[in-house]
């Protein structure tokens, strides 16, 4: 059905073509032998195409067009009669007396327009008599396209100011008239097509409706190119007149349409000036008229002509445009309680747009924003409405965006309230874009307070908000949030040792409430600013000024603890022992030897309570081993303890080779080269050699359980620790012994038994070569290897 | 018959021409036979001056019983065809019995003629004046010439000239207030108004004015009326809403209309009505009728 509707439109259109263009044809031949006679009996006839009901405004349009360019040409020879002396007033008179009206009009301003040209009757006469005609034309469509055409032949002929035609009778107060009084009838014409029809063409009329938006808003453009329009008159006549017609309308389409285009067409100077008037009509308008996107581009305007330049503001100031808005806003929102809350958002967005671009300096403002977008918000809940948590967003980024710095929006203090209305969701995203502006822009948030502020806002990321409902939460985008907040917390910084402090404990009463999720993540860095404070006070000698409440190192290492045992109770024991064991270094660079051992201590409670698969264990006792060989600060006693300990340890790992690889890493721990105190040699030789019989033992193992005795790279591994504690001269390890492993792993490698193994090989022949080296360097060195035999 | 009308050709010619014929105004005069030709135009009280002409066919003696011209102002009503009504009727004697052998010129006079009435071709009735001189003959028939002229008579712009107002409508479906702004036009008038509507409950397609003529004839049982359209004028397209004002300018040059004539010697009347149509839709129409009175003014 449709498909033939389209084709009949066709077809009709295609008659009406040959129509026009027959009668054309005649009116041609009529113009070229001067017959006025005929020539306005065909173009009459020719204009008759234009009555018909039949076609689309789209095709109407098009029927239209060929019309008007045959118009033209009677135009001219309108004016050439005129020339020859035809009286241009018997003329007027002339084409009125066709029966039809829609081509006696279109005739008629056709010789209306030659005749204002003539200047022999007042523009303005002609233009009021033309307009007021052609309410004859009350069939939607022919009147649009009937007045559009009176409003294109008279556009270059109104009496503007230092126009032709201005003169004593026509000022530009006519001009006005005139194209005020097409404009109201265009846009009648254009409203009432929305109520005539059935019910169920409602969207095709609606969208046939927007086709013709353009005739009814030019008329607006050529107002706006009125240059006798001044600010005053704008005021006073051409504003208040459009808005009349826009509110009086009642048409959802034409008052979204006509308030968009006044706002495009008229100079934001203007618009400046006359904001109580225009912002007045908003709250008038229907309530499904999409304000909110009027008022937005208005505010646009507004904000890029402020940026347009510096000049500008005080007008700004002086008109209160700021108040004016927001007053026009909440009358706005009032006046419309279905609004959806979307709707409100986007305005005070725009609102806060506007603010930050024209009043930089008023914070105040932009807090007053978000505090009437809070007490909106208030009412309404928390927001299921996707796009409008997306417009929250985009106002919260505002600020940022401005002023490149979360410190200024620190100090709005309905900033975090809006927030509230988030659901955990959008705040996690609000969150994030937050601390990506801190990251970008390198912002200092650097005192406690805040810091206080900043963890409320981003509260998002840092707690679960209205518990759970995070397990459909992407474990990639968990962990990219949560990296995120780790970073922050690193920026976080202040030189002052008493404000780092409260820094420090501030975000450590916000992370922990984090979960065993989180704190993983955000406890790290925590600790690793807190060590850097310490090494900063580490510098310092005693606090010259002997405060007691001051910050020392080992306020720092009472907080460290209880922070790092919040990752105990997680559990995330590893993690925990990690930091435990970086928290004992630092207390032994700062000479506290107790704090050291207490560090110590917990780490190997927790190896032996909590760690308990054996990659982990194996992992931590390395770690063990390597924080505790750097150790300086120990007595011997608590040394011998620590130590003794981390051997035992070492050797109740569940695999051989790990047994064997933990126990001559333990050697270290009595041969510290920078420590005359921890060279003990013997003990060196006896961690090595129980290496050496746990190698044994592995191979025996393999050999009994799987056939062969399996690799040879222990054996080359402890080979490589002796020739290291040979080289350190550990008077324990000798020739005699080196000689005998060297053996030893050459007869393991040509075993039956043993398993071929390159990198073994490879190993073993590298440390050959390395022996050889060292023979070869000559000197001590060289004297040392020499009877080694390889 | 064409040999029988040579054998009775009229033994003379006769010329009616009038004293200022050359200056005096021409306008066209629909004849019986449907042809249009230019006549003399005179309006009441004016005096009519001429000449008559008789022209014996070479070689000819007229005899005659005497030779008269005469003034008649008729009325022919097209039921009674052939029939006239003579309504004026003045004679002049040109000449004594007597006997013509050569081209002979007769100065007449009428003066301050009484000429009430118009000159008018209508559907069903004529009036006419003509000049008719009359050579009487015995025994053979007389030789009779006529000559049409016109007759229009002006009358000064009315002192009331009120203007038709009227509120009509259907109830609870269309009310309109229309108004023209006066109730008498001269023939070159225009015709300005406005039609208000006061309520639209009906899917209009558009309005159009026409201007209508009723001529009636005869009186009693035998009257006859007969109506015409002489002008369409659409004066809107589309469906007005409540509260459209629509203009009304219909000029009346365009269309061949007369004043308004009242019962003209009890015998017709010819009346005007401007016919304000609406029509809807389904194209069922909607009219008002008012009756305007046409008058002729001078001409400058």
């Amino acid at each position: 059905m449709i498909a033939d509707g389209v084709e009949d439109e066709e077809k009709w259109l295609a008659a009406g073509i040959a129509g026009l263009q027959q009668n054309a044809f005649y009116m041609h031949r009529a113009l070229d032998s001067n017959n006025l006679r005929d020539a306005l009996k065909y173009s009459a006839q020719m204009l008759s195409e234009l009555r018909t009901s039949r076609l689309s405004p789209h095709k109407y349009y098009e029927l239209y067009m060929r019309a008007f360019d045959e118009l033209r040409k009677l135009e001219v020879f309108f004016k050439e009669e005129a020339r020859r002396g035809c009286s241009i007033v018997d003329l007027y008179e002339l084409v009125q007396h066709a029966g039809n009206i829609l081509p006696r009009l279109y005739l008629l301003c056709t010789v209306g327009s030659v005749y204002i040209k003539s200047k022999e009757a007042p523009a303005k006469d002609v233009l009021k008599d033309l307009v007021e005609m052609c309410r004859g034309i009350q069939h939607p469509v022919r009147g649009l396209f009937l007045r559009s055409y009176l409003a294109q032949v008279s556009r270059d002929k109104l009496p503007d100011i230092g126009s032709e035609y201005e003169g004593d009778a026509d000022t530009v107060v006519d001009a006005v008239e005139f194209v005020l009084q097409n404009f109201t009838e265009m846009n009648k014409l254009w409203v009432r097509m929305q109520h005539q029809g059935p019910a169920r063409e409602k969207e095709k009329r609606e969208k046939e409706r927007s086709e013709l938006r353009d005739l009814v808003g030019k008329n607006l453009h050529v107002l706006s190119q009125i240059e006798g329009i001044d600010l005053d008159m704008y005021k006073d006549t051409v504003l208040p007149r459009v808005l009349e017609q826009v509110v009086n309308c009642k048409d959802e389409i034409a008052q979204y349409y006509l308030m968009d285009c006044i706002i495009q067409v008229f100079p934001d100077e203007y618009h400046l000036q006359t904001l109580d008037v225009l912002l007045g009509a908003f709250p008038q308008l229907q309530p499904a008229v999409d304000i909110k996107t009027v008022l937005s581009r208005l505010m646009e305007r507004l904000s890029n002509y402020a940026a347009s330049s510096a000049d500008v503001l005080p007008e700004f100031l002086q008109v209160e445009a700021f108040a004016k808005l927001n007053n026009a806003i909440g009358k706005v929102i009032e006046a419309q309680p279905d609004m959806p809350i979307l709707g409100v958002i986007t305005l005070y967005s725009s609102l806060l747009t506007f603010t930050l671009h024209v009043h930089p300096d008023r914070l105040d403002y932009a807090d007053q924003v978000l505090g009437a977008c809070v007490n909106k918000l208030s009412s309404k809940g928390k927001l299921e409405d996707n796009k409008a948590t997306k417009q929250i967003v985009a106002l919260l980024s505002a600020p940022l965006d401005k002023y490149n710095d979360i410190v200024t929006a620190l100090k709005l203090s309905n900033y975090p309230r809006v927030l509230e209305y988030l659901d955990s969701e959008t705040n996690k995203v609000m969150a994030t874009v937050i601390i990506q502006s801190i990251m970008k822009n390198k912002t200092r948030v650097s005192t406690a307070d805040r810091v206080e502020a900043l963890f409320e806002l981003i509260k998002g990321l840092i707690k679960d908000l209205d518990g759970g409902a995070h397990d459909e939460v992407d474990e990639d985008d968990f962990k990219e949030e949560q990296n995120s907040v780790a970073r922050l917390i690193q920026l976080l910084h202040n030189d002052d040792p008493e404000e780092m402090f409260k820094i420090i404990c501030t975000v450590r009463k916000h992370i922990l409430g984090g979960g065993p999720k989180r704190l993983p993540f955000t406890v790290p860095p925590l600790v690793f600013s807190s060590l850097k404070l310490v090494r900063q006070l580490q510098g310092q000698e005693e606090n010259p000024f002997g405060e007691e409440d001051s910050t020392t190192p080992k306020k720092i290492f009472q907080l460290l603890n209880q922070i790092v045992e919040t990752l105990c109770n997680i559990p995330a024991p590893e993690l925990a022992l990690q930091l435990y064991l970086q928290c004992a270094e630092a207390a032994n660079d700062c000479d506290l030897e107790p704090v050291a051992y207490e560090f110590f201590t917990q780490a190997y409670i927790l190896y032996e309570e909590e760690i308990s698969d054996s990659r982990a264990q194996i992992t931590a006792i390395h770690l063990i081993i390597g924080t505790l060989q750097r150790m300086h600060v120990f007595g011997v006693e608590n040394r011998d303890t620590l130590t003794h300990k981390a051997t035992g340890y070492s050797a109740k790992l569940l695999k051989k080779p790990d047994q064997c690889r933990a126990v001559y890493a333990c050697s270290h721990l009595f041969w510290v080269d920078d420590q005359d105190n921890v060279k003990d040699g013997e003990r060196v030789l006896l961690c090595l050699k129980r290496a050496l019989r746990i190698a044994n033992a592995a191979q025996q193992m393999s050999n009994a359980a799987r056939g062969s005795a399996g690799s040879v790279t222990l054996f080359v591994e402890i080979l490589n620790k002796y020739l290291y504690f040979f080289e350190k001269g550990n008077p324990q390890i000798n020739v005699a012994a080196i000689q005998s492993l060297l053996e030893l792993v050459t007869t393991e490698m040509q075993s039956d038994s043993s398993t071929p193994d390159p990198a073994a090989d490879a190993f073993f022949a590298s440390t050959l070569r390395y022996i050889e080296f060292q023979k070869q360097k000559g000197g001590a060195v060289g004297e040392k290897y020499e009877p080694i035999k390889a | 018959m064409n040999y029988l009308v040579g054998a009775f050709k009229p033994p003379c010619n006769i010329f009616i021409s009038f004293a200022d014929g050359r200056s005096r105004k021409q306008v066209p005069l629909k004849k019986e036979n449907g042809k249009t030709v230019m006549a003399a135009l005179f309006q009441s009280q004016e005096n009519i001056v001429g000449e008559v002409v008789i022209e014996p066919i070479h070689g000819k003696k007229v005899e005659h019983n005497g030779v008269k011209i005469e003034l008649l102002g008729q009325i022919e009503l097209y039921f009674d065809r052939g029939n006239f009504y003579d309504f004026t009727s003045l004679v002049r004697e040109l000449d004594v019995p007597g006997e013509l052998y050569e081209r002979k010129a007769y100065p007449f006079e009428f003066s301050t003629v009484e000429m009430p009435y118009e000159s008018y071709n209508g559907v069903n009735v004529r009036l006419r004046y003509i000049l008719k001189v009359t050579v009487s003959r015995n025994y053979v028939s007389n030789i009779v010439e006529c000559q049409d002229f016109v007759v229009r008579n002006y009358t000064p712009p009315p002192s009331i000239n009120n203007s038709i107002k009227m509120e009509v409508g259907i109830e609870d479906c269309l009310h309109i207030e229309f108004e023209y702004s006066k109730s008498k036009y001269h023939l070159k008038d225009v015709i300005v108004g406005k039609i208000y509507f006061l309520l639209v409950r009906i899917k209009l397609k558009n309005m159009e004015l026409e201007i209508r003529r009723r001529e009636s004839t005869g009186s009693g049982p035998n009257t006859y009326v007969e109506t015409e359209t002489l002008a369409k004028f659409e004066l809107m397209d589309g469906a007005p809403v409540r509260g459209e004002s629509i203009p009304i300018r219909l000029f009346l040059s365009p269309y061949e209309l007369t004043p308004t004539y009242r019962n003209i010697n009890n015998k017709f009347s010819v009346k005007y009505y401007l016919n304000l149509v609406l029509v809807d839709e389904e194209d069922r129409r909607y009219f008002k009728q008012q009756e305007f009175t046409m008058y002729r003014i001078l001409e400058t």
